[in-house]
Parts: C-alpha cells; structure tokens; sequence
C-alpha cells in the first residue's frame, strides 16, 4: 500500500512538473543580440509573507505560493543566471518564519540573492534574517551591468529604538500596512553614504540595477508605497544612463519612469494588495505608465499573484510577470518612448475589463 | 404581576398619546440625540476596525487587512450582486462570511451577528462618499 502511494505520489508530481512545463509562458529562445554576452535573464521572486500559525503550522496558501514559483524557476529554459528575492520572505520576522522560508528557498537550483523587507525586519532589526542571509545592502557585478541591493525600510530612530515596549509589538505595528502607528520607510544618510561610494567606483556608461523592498518612488504614503528620501536615492543614481530600480512591497505590476531611471514593481506570492486609488478616502500618485494587472478573484487563492523573470539586453530590462490564474503581461523598455511599456495593454483601447479598478 | 401592571401602563399611555395627553412627536429631536446616535455609529466602526486587524476572526492568524487594507477592494456599495462563483445574488455579508471560511480558515458568522455588523459598519465607513452601485461587477 505504502508502495503504490509512493509511486502514485511520485507519478502525480512528475506529472505536475511536466504540465507546469507545458504551461510555462517563458520563452526557450534566446533573440539574437548585437551583443550576445550583454543579454541574460534573471529571475525575481518576492512577498511569500511565510506565516506561522503554532508549532510546524504555517498558513498553507502563503507556502503554496512560495513553493510554486521556487518549482517554476526551477524548470526555467534556458536557465536564469541567477535569482532575486525581493523581501517580506516572513510575516513577523520569527525565526521559525524565516527558517521555514529559507528552506523554500533552498530548493532554488540557481545563486540567490535576498532583499530586506519590513516584515523581516522589525523583530530583531534584521540581525536573524543577517544570519541566514548576509548584509543588509550589497553590490555586485555580473556581466558588465552593476547590481545593488538596498535596505529601505527602515525609518526614524526614534520609531525603531525608543517607542513600543517589545520587539513584537514593534513587528506588529509595522506589519499592518494601514496601520497608522506605522512610519514611513527610508534608506537613511548612512547607506545613502555607501551608495555613493559604491556608485563612485562604477563607470559612468554602465548599467545599474537597484533592488529595493519599498518604492524609490513616492506612490502613496498611507501604506507605505513610498520611500522618504527617494529623491535623494534618486539623486545618486541620476549621473548613469540606465538605470532600473526593482522593488517588492506592493504586491501588484507597477511601472514608471522618472528621468532616465525606470521603475518596476513585482508581483507577492502570498497575495496580492489593491491599487492605493481603490481606496475611497486617500489620494495617491499612482504612476500614470501602469496598466493595472486583472482584479484578483479570491475565489483562486493563486489568482494575482506570481515571480517574474527579467531579461537583461544590453542594460535594459524587460518585466515578464508569470500571473497564476491570469494571462501572462511583459512590460518593457521602449527605447523609441524612452520608458517602459506593456507590450500588449499600454495603448487605451488595448485594456481588458479586469483591468479597470475602482 | 409585574407583567400585569406594565400591560395597564402600555394601555393606559397610549390612550394618553391618542387622546393628545402626552407632547410626544416622532420627528423632535436634538442635536444631543444626533450626537449621540452618530457615537454609538462610531463604536461600531471602531469595534470592527478592531475585528478587521484582528487575527481572532479565523484560525490561522490571518486577519481581513492583510488583504484589504483600509478596507480597499471589498466594494460594498455594489452589493448585493451576482457574485459568479457562488452563482446567485449575495449580500456583503455573504462574502465576508466567505473570507472568514476560507483565507480566515474560520467559522461563519450568524448574518445578524453584532460582530458582522460591526464588520459591515467598518467596510462602509472606509467607503463613504463613494456612489451606490448595486450589481456592478
């Protein structure tokens, strides 16, 4: 009995991965580039929101939707040179939460590289997440393009040092997006300092890459879709000429352009969040580029959420958003416009019914 | 006997009211009422803010803002509606018991349970302002 469960077991899973495959929207071909060295792919995955319940309970939707994009950037083809996950990966910083989420993401057959978020943050001030992680904010290069991830959540000392009784109420204040006891985000003078230093050392005709969990934008400030000094982070990246700054947080497709650095939002696995101009009594600065992606049916606990995967052509980027439930969307450079753009839904006419919120 | 004296003052007011013996009007009152009945509105919106951030509702910590925070995406002013996925007509409440089953892992509430409308209190009061559209999708 036991063996023919097993074999049952093991069927039903390799046919899962065969039918994920068939499914898979990624594309196998790699285009032909004047510079073929100067394209590759890399994928970002982001907001799993891991939340423990008691002992070895953990909500069962936030793990299904981690667990299904780690399987699927798994069976990518051609491989991704790499992967980003973009923070949030607990949803009150516990140990047990971010264990349970690294072992997730041990399953990943490719480098990671991880992005603080608030809710990995604000327990024990990232010193756990340090453990299993590394630093907090980091550059590398990989084949000519400068990547830097940046910590951009954190906010006034006083706020963070001085104003709740206990770490844990700290976390929970900061884990409700509309909670007003919250405070806004910010990169800070001294990680701004090391922006600067790190940027100095990079040729000025080079590529950059930014990975941030908040906005380096100012969206909407009620729920933190924003960053306090974007502008100042914004100031330092101004002297390149592509720049793309990639950010988790809002759990929906964003994108914009300010200047000549492009902006785009991923995709939570956990869930996704409404755009800020669905809510009646607040004002926001939604970027006027985006079409929004489909109203989520709660009816597929999969549904608006997904990963993405990120080609790299000669230092500019194109969002390929891997939608559970919902018609896949590639928002990408225009190098004509000089922006990003869905390559199906940017024109007026071209939107779908599901894509109007309100 | 309690009940006997309460069913002879009951008779004996209304024939006052009928008969013009008591000054009472149904459309008097002042501005401490409007005070006062716009307070207890007020407790009730609180009291489901509370259950809206509140990992109580369900049985897996999750709680209704983790979604819908401030309330957003929830739409009360289009019910009731076609809800497809349950293939009928439903009230709000329908749906919030639906979320309290299902991302909640919870129980349902009774429909007229002061906790769902506390709940619906909240919802609409975050909404306010915005148009009725019912049956809108």
């Amino acid at each position: 009995m036991s063996t023919s469960r097993l074999t049952r077991r093991g069927f039903l899973k390799a046919a899962g991965a065969l039918a994920a495959a068939g499914c898979l929207p990624v594309s196998t071909v790699e285009l032909a580039f004047a510079d073929r060295s100067k394209s590759f792919t890399f994928a970002h995955i982001s907001d799993a929101h891991i939340q423990q319940i008691r002992g070895t309970k953990f909500v069962r939707n936030w793990d299904r939707g981690l667990i299904r994009a780690v399987a699927e950037t798994n069976l990518l083809a051609p491989k991704p040179d790499f992967v980003v996950f973009g923070g949030d990966l607990a949803q009150l910083g516990k140990k047990s939460e971010l264990d349970h989420g690294a072992e997730m993401l041990s399953k990943l057959s490719y480098k990671v590289y991880c992005v603080m978020g608030e809710h990995d943050y604000y327990l024990d001030l990232g010193e756990y997440w340090s453990k299993l992680f590394g630093p907090h904010y980091y550059s590398w290069d990989h084949k000519d393009v400068h990547f830097v991830v940046l910590n951009s959540v954190l906010t006034y000392d006083e706020w963070t040092h001085e104003r709740w009784p206990t770490q844990e109420q700290r976390m929970l204040e900061m884990a409700g997006l509309d909670n007003p006891n919250g405070s806004q985000f910010m990169v800070g003078e001294k990680q701004r300092a090391w922006l600067r230093e790190d940027l100095g050392k990079v040729k000025k005709g080079t590529p950059i890459v930014v990975f941030s969990h908040s906005p380096i934008q100012k969206i909407y400030k009620g729920w933190n879709f924003w960053t306090e000094d974007a502008e100042e982070v914004q100031a330092l990246l101004r002297p390149f000429e592509d720049v793309t700054v990639i950010y988790g947080h809002v759990h929906q497709v964003q994108y914009n352009q300010i200047g000549k650095i492009s902006f785009h939002a991923v995709m939570a696995t956990a869930w996704p969040w409404p755009y800020p101009q669905s809510y009646a009594l607040a004002k926001s600065h939604l970027p006027r580029l985006t079409v929004p992606m489909n109203r989520a049916d709660p009816f597929f606990e999969r549904d608006a959420t997904g990963w993405q995967l990120i080609d790299m052509k000669n230092g500019r980027t194109a969002m390929r958003y891997n939608l559970y439930n919902n018609t896949n969307r590639a928002v990408a450079f225009n190098p004509k416009t000089g922006r990003p753009e869905d390559t199906k839904f940017q024109e007026p006419t071209a939107g779908l019914p599901p894509q109007v919120h309100y | 006997m309690y009940r006997k004296i309460a069913g002879t003052t009951f008779v004996a007011l209304t024939l006052a009211v009928i008969v013009g013996l008591v000054p009472v009007r149904g459309d008097e009152f002042s501005e401490k009422d409007v005070k006062r009945w716009q307070e207890e509105y007020m407790s009730v919106v609180k009291t489901g803010r509370e259950l809206w951030v509140s990992a109580d509702l369900g049985t897996n910590g999750v709680a209704c803002a983790q979604c819908h925070p401030n309330a957003a995406n929830t739409h009360p002013e289009t019910y009731p509606k076609f809800q497809q996925q349950l293939g009928r007509v439903v009230a709000l409440r329908d749906m919030i018991n639906w979320c309290l089953q299902h991302p909640l892992e919870g129980k349902p509430l009774a429909l007229d349970d002061p906790r769902m409308v506390a709940i619906e209190a909240y919802v609409a009061s975050e909404r306010q302002g915005v148009q009725l559209a019912p049956g809108k999708h």
